[in-house]
């Protein structure tokens, strides 16, 4: 989230498009409540399902799922004609008046630079006009044609009412319903709030479902504003906290990069890190990335990290595919390229797609870890469960080592919710038998492999041997002592580099990233938690609820990353002069020499406001409409078809799914038609259940005991299926067996003249727990993700359906 | 503001107060000593009190869970009840019908209480020891490691690989779990590193 749950109550209009939070997220969503009863803010839902966020809504459109993209563009289309734009922060705050090199274009919905054979783009044209002095060159007059205003214009012209209503099935009249309302907040003193989820990421084009908003929202000056900003409602509860702290393939924490193989060196690695304002004057604070990463490598390898081995870069792992995500990880698998495998807390039985691969990949492992509170369908694959598991257990070689570990309610320790804020919680229940804390099983695996490296030796042991490991007890460090590590401390004595004054003693915790140093005198495990818990203590165990003038920054509890600020881009909440947009809406204002108000300033505090721009991470000092280089699929988001769908691209009948989205050859002949496959379906989750861990409660398997989908009466009519019939449905990939549930909340639409029919599939059962049996969506999906992140296809996918006599035989 | 007086506190003075002042008034003696012996004690008056917040999803919800037992004083605490901490701003003291049966999901009858092992081919679970799971672990690791280990690429560039042993964490896991399981597997060199995130 760039905002918090607390400050959507500040709103004036709430979109809910690709989430479902009255149901997902219960207690957050009573802040749309409550803007509704006391800001009189309205609801927009824009959903395939009738959902219940629906059924609170002002207004609810139905949208065919996966078309999110020209429904985005087609709104964008509509505030631009129809002058429902926040000209003046349009104007200083986003990339509208940059020039776009000559060679860029689009047609036959590609980009310039497309390699039919690579799946990929040539990007160098995707880029601005830079002038001689280094700068990018601007119009702002917003006339150029090559200005990306008016490419802009003219890449969404295409979108009008009758062709968003022809891709997404949105009736017109309810889609410029949804336009008018949404262009209302284009005045200074109206926002908009962006609620979102998996409906928008669980797509082959995800991340550019979340950028047509994101420009929306920039278009009508709602980012960095109370009650606006673009607010990823997130899954579970630290799921943010991980993706900080870097646990993935290509990450390392405070988002910063592992090296890849064409950075061999680490003067090669901070060549294309310098990030060079491309206007003048500009903050450009990714300037200060070789802070962060001397800061985290100081934290690895401390003293074996020195100057003259260019702080121990030789130890991290170079790339040599973008990343080893899940889904190559189980391709690889299904290739006998991978031994051992470890699940902490993850069920990827129930999680990834193409369940029967996922089986076929665990099978052929040395090795399977699986560390987890609850017994799972992972740790059990090789178990059979009749049609819930129909596995040859004989013939699985696989090893499997299930370590009992403790849940939330034994362990302490920090998690970070979706608006960034870190609290921390206390343990206060015992364990379970002999169930253990991660933290001392991460040790005892660490410290037993170390071991045999240094009685054997063996494969360059250098960067498990010096790993920084001083805990107080070596074999189970402590929460606080974790947390310190990656707040950071001083390794020696720091002065102001301009005054000589001191700033920290060696020893001493870090306040601030500010003080973070590229000389190897700080360390710092993640760089964005800087000031998490400082010589002042741990800031993340604060409790103090006041909230002055009821803004709902709340700025003394608990701590928010980066710095404790609670909306990101705040400096954009003000005008050129530094007053707020709307005044009755004050977050902070330049009082003529520093910014004050609620929140921490998103800038630095004595940058003048008519000169630094507030987006201070990017080079341009301003937010960016067109995205250059930097997202594969391109850099204005282009309508695109899932890999399964009804109807072919209107743009080019011969593109199939994201024209650059990783496709395995193996999965490639595991698509299917809509000749044989001829209905839609999306997966969903309900109030009762959180994924698959609550049917092992006795209480919400009661409450949802037993797996169903969900379809129109009409399409019930069709097949011949009674309400609470038993039905089958069946994929390219595989098939389930669940109770029919027919309701109105789904009705047919049209696309393309035809009629399409949509079928819910719910996630939270599988073969384990206290809930009845049955199945999740992931045995039906497809093995194929987002383009830039690689996020699987789960929302939009293509499935048959027909009456079952009977219970399957067990 | 936090409420500083705990509900346990109040609770027990509010119970006797009301006995007190009510039948005292009426001036009945004895009666009234027979009756407060009467007021039950509030049942979670004699439990330890714990600040958590729910574990499912990332509204992060404020939760006050009561234990027999006090874990901070060494003793054994046994969960007795969970609700919504009112003095929480993003959900003040709500919970959704997940959050609001947390305390059977702590006690679910299919949590794990002993580390197990499934050897190959086998159709059931053994018990194991934590030692002996932990060292079959790291003995595999090694070896993989040792076998398989891509030290440089074939244009003799460094590149510190290992591919063939892969590790996904956790969402639910805290920020401190997630720096030490970072720490353990960069060193290594596993590059099939991923979390919950990505779907």
């Amino acid at each position: 989230m760039t905002n918090a749950w607390t400050d959507i109550k500040n709103t004036d209009l709430v979109i809910v498009m690709g989430g479902n939070a009255a149901e997902a997220h219960p207690c957050g969503f009573k802040w749309v409540t409550e803007a509704k009863a006391h800001r009189g803010a309205k609801l927009i839902v824009v959903d395939p399902r009738y959902t219940r966020t629906a059924s609170v809504a002002d207004y609810y459109a139905p949208i065919r799922p996966g078309s999110d993209i020209a429904f985005l563009m087609g709104a964008i289309r509509w505030c631009m004609e129809n002058d429902k734009v926040h000209w003046d922060y349009v104007r200083a705050f986003t990339n509208a008046s940059f020039l776009v090199r000559e060679d860029f274009g689009w047609s036959d919905g590609l980009f310039t630079g497309y390699d039919e054979e690579k799946r990929d783009f040539d990007k160098s044209s995707w880029d601005y006009q830079i002038g001689e002095d280094g700068f990018a060159l601007r119009d702002p007059t917003l006339e150029d044609p090559r200005c990306v205003w008016q490419m802009l214009k003219k890449h969404v012209d295409v979108y009008t009412p009758d062709f968003v209503e022809n891709i997404t099935g949105t009736p017109r009249d309810k889609f410029l319903t949804v336009c008018q309302m949404i262009g209302e907040t284009s005045a200074p003193d109206r926002t908009m709030t962006s609620m979102y989820a998996l409906g928008w990421t669980q797509h082959s084009k995800g991340a550019q479902n979340i950028r047509g908003m994101a420009m929306l929202q920039l278009i009508l000056g709602n980012i960095g504003v109370r009650g606006g900003g673009m607010n990823a409602l997130r899954g579970h509860s630290n799921i943010q906290g991980l993706t900080d702290i870097g646990l993935m393939s290509n990450l390392i924490p405070g988002y910063l990069n592992i090296p890849t193989e064409k950075e061999p060196d680490w003067e090669t690695y901070l060549s294309t890190r310098s990030f060079k304002p491309l206007q003048p004057g500009q903050t450009s604070y990714w300037q200060n990335y070789p802070k962060f990463m001397v800061s985290f490598l100081k934290a690895m390898w401390g003293d074996a990290a020195t100057a003259e081995n260019d702080w121990a870069y030789e130890y991290l792992p170079k790339l040599d595919v973008p990343a080893y995500d899940i889904l190559r990880m189980f391709e690889l698998m299904n290739h006998d390229r991978v031994n051992l495998y470890f699940c902490q807390g993850f069920n990827p039985m129930l999680s990834i797609p193409n369940r029967e691969k996922v089986t076929r990949g665990l099978s052929r492992l040395k090795m399977l870890v699986v560390m987890d509170p609850l017994s799972t369908e992972t740790s059990h694959f090789w178990q059979n469960h009749g049609a819930h598991n129909d596995v040859d257990t004989a013939s699985i070689q696989t090893e499997v080592l299930e370590l009992p570990t403790t849940c939330f309610a034994e362990d302490e320790g920090a998690l970070v919710n979706s608006g960034r804020w870190l609290q921390w919680h206390w343990p206060g229940a015992t364990p379970p038998g002999e169930a253990k804390y991660d933290t001392w099983i991460m040790a005892q695996i660490f410290l037993r492999v170390r071991e045999l490296y240094r009685q054997e030796g063996g494969a360059f042991p250098d960067p498990i041997l010096n790993l920084t490991w001083n805990y107080a007890d070596p074999e189970e460090p402590s929460p606080a002592e974790l947390a310190r590590e990656m707040n950071g401390r001083a390794l020696a004595d720091l002065t102001d580099p301009a005054t000589g004054a001191p700033v920290l003693q060696a020893g001493q915790q870090v306040s601030s990233f500010g003080q973070l140093r590229d000389d190897g005198t700080t360390m710092a495990g993640c760089w964005i938690y800087a000031g998490s818990w400082t010589e002042d203590g741990n800031m993340m165990a604060r409790r103090d609820n006041s909230d002055p003038d009821d803004t709902g920054m709340f700025l003394n509890w608990a701590f928010a990353w980066p710095a404790n600020r609670r909306i990101l881009y705040n400096r954009a909440s003000a005008d050129l002069q530094g007053k707020p947009w709307d005044p009755s809406r004050k977050l902070i204002e330049w009082n003529g020499e520093r910014w004050v108000g609620y929140d921490i300033p998103d800038i630095a505090p004595t940058a003048p406001p008519d000169v630094v721009g507030p987006f201070i991470m990017n080079q341009e000092g301003v937010s960016r409409l067109f995205s250059r280089g930097m997202m594969r699929d391109g850099p204005f988001p282009t309508h695109m078809e899932p890999f399964e769908s009804p109807m072919a691209n209107v743009f080019n009948p011969r593109m199939r799914g994201n024209p650059v989205a990783r496709m395995f050859e193996s999965d490639a002949g595991r698509l299917g038609s809509s000749d044989e496959f001829p209905f839609v379906a999306t997966s969903y989750r309900l109030t009762e259940h959180f994924h698959y861990w609550t049917k092992h409660n006795p209480v919400n398997a009661a409450l949802q005991p037993e797996f169903f989908v969900e379809i129109s009466e009409e399409l019930a009519a069709e097949r011949g299926i009674a309400k609470g019939g038993r039905v089958r449905v069946w994929s390219k990939r595989g098939q389930v067996w669940a109770k029919a549930v027919v309701t109105k909340r789904i009705r047919p639409m049209t696309c393309d003249g035809k009629i399409v029919h949509v079928v819910g599939i719910p996630l939270h059962w599988g073969f384990m727990g206290a809930a009845k049996k049955g199945w999740g969506p992931n045995s039906l999906t497809p093995f194929v993700g987002d383009a830039n992140v690689d996020t699987p296809e789960f929302k939009a996918f293509l499935v048959n359906i027909e009456p079952a006599a009977e219970e399957p035989v067990a | 503001m936090n409420i500083d007086l705990s509900r346990r506190g109040f609770l027990r003075l509010a119970g006797a107060g009301v006995a007190a002042t009510s039948l005292g008034a009426m001036g009945f003696g004895e009666a009234e000593a027979a009756e407060a012996a009467q007021v039950r004690t509030f049942r979670l008056a004699t439990t330890t009190e714990t600040r958590n917040t729910c574990p499912y999803c990332s509204v992060a919800c404020g939760i006050i869970m009561y234990s027999k037992g006090d874990v901070k004083a060494g003793e054994t605490a046994e969960l007795l009840h969970i609700e919504g901490d009112a003095d929480h701003p993003t959900n003040r003291g709500t919970l959704c019908p997940k959050g609001a049966a947390l305390k059977d999901f702590v006690h679910a009858p299919t949590r794990l209480t002993h580390p197990r092992i499934r050897k190959p081919g086998s159709d059931r679970f053994e018990e194991i020891t934590w030692d002996e799971a932990l060292d079959r672990i790291a003995r595999a690791m090694k070896d993989d490691r040792d076998a398989n280990f891509i030290a440089s690429n074939e244009a003799g560039v460094p590149v510190n690989r290992w591919t063939t042993t892969g590790f996904l964490a956790a969402s639910a896991s805290t920020n401190e779990t997630a720096w030490l399981t970072y720490k353990t597997v960069r060193s290594m060199g596993i590059v099939g590193f991923d979390n919950q995130a990505r779907v």
